[in-house]
């Protein structure tokens, strides 16, 4: 009794709270400082279409290079503590069963669709909204679709741990080429910024997405392979 | 206004029940996944309706399209682990 009482007192107050917020707001007419200066600078500056990618790749490269990093950790976690019980599976000590004739067909069909969609959204991210992060979740995604339709057949983790070295490595290497040959670490102008809204402008945007994309796919494609391969579930 | 207003309404409408849907579910585990998936497909609707496609597709990339995929790839798991 005394448990949903406080329950309901609780609802009470956090639709107070909640309802005082949406009585008080008022939204803004105009952007604020740093919103206009982005919004009026950005294509002449940086070149990039998509204003989101310029701050998250360019002006705010280096939080970027901080979430891959906090994003590294996290399978590099999740490897080591599930990594203790794996076992052998290249022969499997039970029988599988078998994948259903739909799942198999599917994953012939889409799994190249899949991986050819993760791979335009992170390299058009600074035209059309999307890129590193999303791109590397659909290729992880089209990973998991392989490891749910063929659980034997799979790219090893030493293919997985090596796309995922070269492309931080390229990550950080391209930043500090832009302390040396333009304005700063992970500034994009070490190629020519290009026409706007064609694939090959912006300067070195689209190879970062793609090296951040191809990260992302790598860490979150050998967190599910670890997960897939433990035996403690 | 009144229009976007009024879709957004409904979004927020069906976020709730197949929020409701996921957890109060009796039904099965699958149905279940199913309409956690759902609400996060319609929170990338309606963050695309707030003007913010980036984290829409970041919402519809991974909360509905990986983490669906995940919940099913466990659920097989632990079914295949209860035969044994």
């Amino acid at each position: 009794m005394i448990k949903r009482f406080t329950l309901i007192l609780l609802l009470a107050g956090l639709g107070a709270i909640f309802a005082g917020l949406m009585l008080d707001y008022v939204p803004d007419s105009e952007l604020n400082r740093t919103a206009d200066y982005y919004a009026k600078n950005t294509a002449a500056d940086l070149g990039a279409a998509n204003i989101v990618t310029a701050i998250i790749v360019t002006y705010r490269g280096l939080d970027t290079l901080g979430e891959v990093t906090v994003l590294f950790l996290t399978a590099a976690i999740v490897g080591l503590v599930l990594a203790r019980d794996r076992h052998d599976q290249s022969q499997p000590d039970r029988e599988l069963p078998p994948t259903g004739e739909l799942l198999a067909t599917g994953t012939r069909l889409l799994l190249p669709l899949i991986l050819l969609f993760g791979a335009y959204v992170f390299s058009h991210g600074h035209l059309t909204p999307g890129g590193g992060f999303q791109g590397g979740a659909i290729l992880a995604s089209g990973m998991l679709l392989m490891l749910l339709s063929h659980p034997l057949r799979r790219f090893g983790h030493r293919t997985i741990a090596i796309v995922e070295s070269i492309a931080g490595l390229a990550f950080v290497f391209i930043g500090v080429l832009g302390i040396a040959l333009a304005g700063g670490f992970l500034d994009n102008r070490i190629l020519p910024t290009g026409t706007l809204g064609e694939l090959f402008s912006a300067g070195a945007i689209p190879v970062i997405y793609s090296f951040v994309g191809l990260k992302v796919g790598a860490e979150f494609s050998s967190m599910l392979l670890n997960l897939s391969e433990t035996e403690e579930l | 206004m009144t229009l976007s207003i009024g879709i957004a309404l409904l979004l927020a409408i069906a976020m709730v029940v197949s929020a409701i849907m996921a957890t109060r579910g009796r039904r099965s585990l699958g149905i279940s996944i199913l309409a956690a998936g759902l609400a996060s497909l319609l929170a990338s609707v309606m963050f695309l309706l707030l003007g913010a496609p980036d984290v829409a597709m970041t919402e519809a990339a991974i909360g509905s399209g990986l983490t669906t995929f995940l919940f099913f790839f466990v659920l097989g798991r632990v079914r295949r682990g209860e035969h044994d």
